[in-house]
């Protein structure tokens, strides 16, 4: 990969990173539910259990597959022995879950600590009989959602290099059913065979992605490649830990989600993969950004793409009316920012601000620039891009320059709202299904639920519901 | 290294939080790395707090870790002082900085020469304290410290009021229902003509504190919050203190009789009976529900109450003396004040859990069979698994414990909800019982789940197979939207295709 150069016309800025954002110790919580035979050990304190069995809601209740390695004082004054603490847990993991694979998530008292992880986790492994990932993913170097991008990279290290020895039943597996039928032949009988698909595939190198989706959604975008002729080879994750994908030295990989930097360079570096610097499938726009580019790189001529585009935008346009030229303020908490403030600039709003916790911009390089490029072509003003933000600072931003729609954590929505200032949780967008053509809707339908709401409401002068401005 | 997914009480940073926020005008400042305000969060989630939760981070982060804080913590708490211009700072330490072992005194009193404000470092060690325990020591150390100041300045009020008053200690922020046991409380005051001096922490200025001995006593509704502070003004001023919790008929009797002595003690002349015969009689209608024949068919059914010290307790002894239910067994997770509990409940259930660990209380609750759980949000969730119904009677809780209705736990009006929430429990455990002993809804056989189950409409195997992926609650409503579509389209078939252009056009 070359030097990322400055994308022109863009300003970055950097605040105090005085922000409020999930702990990435959060991505358990998707990530044991996309990865079925796993389980998530979180190392750590009270005060993560804490965050967990708060963020998580219902979910706690229902049997998950993950469970807090509980710290106490003799483990922090090393009376107790690290190695045998974790050896005793990870025995009863075994008896009562036998789980594939046991990833350690190291938290802030882990690295504050110095609990040598990765040092002691390939003994461990062979004396449980369970491989042993570990992921740091702690408060004092993440934020939120690259949480599971620690976890991805630390994945990407235990995939295959070679195909598994082909035994009969294995051969049948995987050379007559791809990856996408043999997921649709879980729920059927083994007779009803999947029809062949329409659309030929091309001989190209083979293609790895990754990021966690829910199924449909991956399903959905490896039906988007398949119509071009692409062949999606595996993914990272897979539904189960047993199945992660070989790759080989000169495998192309792409990412479908932005926050997923160090995954990235793993495959690269380690891996030997070719990164395909891609615009992230978010939107219409960036969906059709996002396929073109694979195709391009795999030297495919994509078909039919402008229309498919077209198509979605026109499906869209009871949502677009209502937010066309209103203002859009990103506080920055996930690292979804830049990719969804180029597709609502995409629907006409204009971006005052995107906070970001953390800016890859080599990553990010392909996103950068389509960002400034749709700034361009909708003549809208080129947003400042925040990293680290100061939340007090940007609500007084807020404060001045009164945007219509304020996209933030949980913490200040409230306030915010009581203060006549339309919010929308950031949370839900890392929950909901957005990525590919079809869910653009859904994305809007998150962007547009508060504004509908509101609208439905503004005939009442119930905007400001606080007594005494604080002094904010 | 313990094994564990649940807990009842939260780590200690929150206790403190509590009742920095509760106050007015004080602001939190957290030794903390990014991600631990979540704080935040659950007060403006569960409160549905229309302001700014005045707590923020100095963040830990990786070079906080190499070369120490430094400058940082003091800049922050200098900074937030200028910003909001609050009365008091109060540093904030977590489990990482109990283990980082940081000079955090040092911090408070370098950043107190630049603030204008008071900077107080809460007496909080994470490992040896929970949130309950570390909530009763800031209250305690808020209170000391602003008396302590108003003596250095002698404009410590001492004198007692002319008429008999009370200061309530320990109505606090994410309090189980405090927001509503306040309100109650006033009102029994106003009602036995005690006038309200002081409440604390709950929106109480600091500036006030210093007020605190001008009350006849004090009045400590809940046993885990305020019981240190009411110890430290009785030891300080002499101030007598009430720690009956008024929850209940005969609770709240003997809570009314125990103020009754006190401010006698002080020379007034009050005499309670008559109020409290009136009230219970003819106006909390809790006496006379448990006379009722609703409640006779309570009688002897078995139930399990597991909470914190204060509501698990007042909760058995409800059941079992006012109701004649049989508490088969009653238990709390505040281990560090087991024998309390154990004292105050044994003469009233079979047997007695003290335990931090869900799975315990999950085992006994399926070993013992009962008829209803009073318990946390946990216990109601193994009532779910069970078929057990569950009254929620104590935190950990969700927003539907944060009630906007006005649900009192305490006083006369918080023996009627207490009615109902019991009888509620166990009337919806025997409906649910006799429908099934009589077969059921006589429509389960007719009404299937979905519409359209006779289906004109060939689904392909892919797109059935994706339709099998969608989640289970919304699937029938994404079944028919697609053919709906389909139909509109003039399809017969719905393939992968058609399924997701039916989604693209309608969002289905």
């Amino acid at each position: 990969m070359t030097v990322a150069q400055e994308t022109p016309n863009l300003t970055f800025d950097c605040e105090t990173g005085n922000y409020h954002t999930f702990c990435p110790i959060s991505c358990v919580a998707w990530l044991y539910q996309k990865i079925e035979d796993s389980f998530f050990l979180v190392i750590g304190t009270k005060t993560c259990g804490y965050f967990l069995q708060n963020a998580m809601g219902v979910m706690i209740f229902a049997e998950p597959r993950y469970a807090m390695a509980e710290l106490e004082e003799s483990d922090i004054s090393a009376q107790l022995n690290d190695y045998d603490e974790l050896k005793r847990l990870c025995l009863q993991i075994k008896r009562d879950r036998n789980p594939s694979v046991i990833v350690f998530i190291g938290t802030c008292t882990t690295e504050i600590i110095k609990m040598d992880l990765e040092g002691f986790s390939p003994r461990l492994e062979e004396e449980i009989g369970i491989p042993i990932v570990v992921a740091r993913a702690n408060g004092l170097d993440y934020a939120f959602t690259q949480g599971e991008d620690t976890v991805l990279a630390a994945m990407a290290n235990r995939c295959p290099s070679e195909p598994p020895a082909p035994t009969k039943e294995k051969e049948e597996d995987t050379a007559a059913a791809t990856r996408f039928q043999k997921l649709l032949n879980l729920g059927l009988k083994k007779k009803e065979e999947a029809p062949p698909v329409a659309t030929e595939q091309k001989e190209h190198h083979p293609l790895i992605l990754f990021g966690s989706l829910p199924d449909p959604v991956a399903a959905n975008l490896e039906h988007e490649l398949k119509k071009q002729g692409v062949k999606v080879s595996g993914w990272l994750p897979t539904k189960l830990y047993t199945e992660l994908p070989v790759v080989q030295e000169g495998y192309y990989v792409a990412g479908v989600n932005p926050f997923l930097s160090r995954t990235a360079t793993t495959l690269m570096r380690r891996r030997k993969c070719k990164l395909v610097g891609a615009p992230f499938p978010i939107g219409p726009d960036g969906t059709r950004a996002w396929v073109e580019k694979i195709c391009s790189v795999l030297d495919i001529e994509p078909q039919g793409l402008a229309e498919r585009e077209a198509q979605i935008w026109e499906s869209l346009e009871d949502y677009l009316q209502l937010i066309r030229g209103k203002s859009v303020f990103f506080m920055g908490d996930n690292l979804l920012e830049i990719s969804l403030a180029r597709f609502l600039i995409r629907c006409g709003m204009t971006v005052a601000e995107i906070g970001i916790p953390y800016m890859d911009k080599r990553y990010q390089k392909a996103e950068l620039d389509f960002l400034a490029r749709t700034c361009q072509e909708m003549g809208a003003p080129i947003p400042k891009i925040v990293e680290k933000p100061d939340n007090y600072n940007q609500i007084q931003r807020i404060n001045a320059l009164q945007p219509d729609l304020v996209i933030t954590g949980m913490a200040h929505a409230n306030p915010l709202e009581a203060r006549g200032i339309n919010t929308k949780w950031s949370v839900e967008f890392t929950f909901a299904q957005i990525h590919g053509f079809t869910n653009a809707r859904d994305i809007l339908e998150l962007v547009t639920r508060p504004l509908r709401r509101n609208t439905n409401l503004k005939d009442l002068g119930w905007d400001k519901l606080v007594k005494e401005e604080a002094a904010v | 290294m313990k094994l564990a997914y649940w807990m009842y009480a939260g780590p200690a940073h929150i206790g403190t939080l509590r009742i920095a926020s509760s106050f007015k005008n004080v602001h939190a400042i957290m030794h903390a790395p990014l991600g631990d305000d979540y704080f935040n969060v659950m007060r403006s989630m569960l409160e549905r707090e229309r302001n700014f939760t005045p707590v923020t981070a100095s963040i830990v982060d990786r070079n906080v870790l190499a070369r120490g804080s430094q400058e940082k913590v003091v800049d922050n708490i200098v900074r937030k002082d200028q910003e909001e211009q609050p009365d008091l700072i109060v540093l904030t330490p977590t489990c990482t900085s109990s283990i980082l072992q940081e000079d955090l005194e040092n911090f408070v009193a370098r950043a107190q020469l630049d603030a204008k404000g008071d900077v107080i470092l809460a007496d909080v060690n994470h490992y040896r304290v929970n949130e309950l325990q570390a909530g009763d020591r800031t209250l305690q150390q808020i209170v000391q410290f602003y008396i302590n100041k108003a003596r250095k300045q002698e404009n410590l009020a001492t004198e007692k009021t002319p008429q008999p008053s009370v200061n309530i200690i320990g109505v606090s922020t994410l309090g189980f229902h405090n927001n509503h046991d306040i309100r109650e409380l006033k009102t029994l005051m106003a009602e036995l003509g005690i006038s309200v001096n002081l409440v604390i922490p709950d929106k109480a200025s600091v500036h006030d504190l210093k007020k605190l001995p001008q009350a006849w006593f004090n009045l400590v509704p809940y046993r885990e919050l305020g019981l240190s502070t009411a110890k430290y003004l009785e030891q300080e001023f002499d101030q007598p203190y009430v720690d009956i919790t008024p929850m209940g008929v005969v609770e709240t009797a003997r809570c009314i009789r125990a103020i009754q002595g006190v401010i006698n003690d002080q020379g007034a002349t009050a005499d309670y009976e008559a109020f409290i015969e009136e009230q219970t009689l003819h106006v909390s209608q809790a006496a006379w529900f448990s006379r009722s024949i609703d409640c006779q068919n309570l009688t002897g059914k078995k139930a399990i109450v597991f909470g914190d010290n204060t509501h698990a307790a007042a909760m058995t002894k409800i059941l079992a003396r006012e109701m004649g239910i049989h508490v088969v067994l009653a238990g709390t997770y505040c281990k560090y004040d087991a024998d309390w509990f154990r004292q105050e409940v044994s003469e009233y259930c079979d047997e007695i859990l003290i335990s931090e660990d869900h799975g315990e209380i999950a085992d006994a609750i399926a070993c013992l069979e009962p008829a209803a759980i009073f318990g946390t949000q946990m216990e109601r969730h193994v009532g779910k698994r069970l078929n057990i119904p569950c009254g929620v009677i104590a935190a950990p809780i969700h927003i539907q414990n944060f009630p906007i209705g006005y649900r009192p736990f305490v006083g006369y009006e918080g023996t009627n909800q207490l009615a109902d929430l019991v009888y509620n429990s166990f009337t919806l455990g025997m409906e649910d019982h006799l429908l099934e002993i009589f077969g059921g809804h006589d429509t389960k056989e007719v009404i299937t789940t979905t519409m359209s189950a006779s289906s004109d409409l060939n689904w392909t195997t892919e797109a059935q197979g994706q339709l099998n992926k969608v989640p289970g609650f919304v699937r029938g409503k994404v079944k028919r939207n697609t053919e709906k579509y389909a139909r509109a389209q003039g399809l017969s078939e719905i393939s992968l295709e058609v399924l997701y252009a039916a989604k693209e056009s309608v969002g289905a």
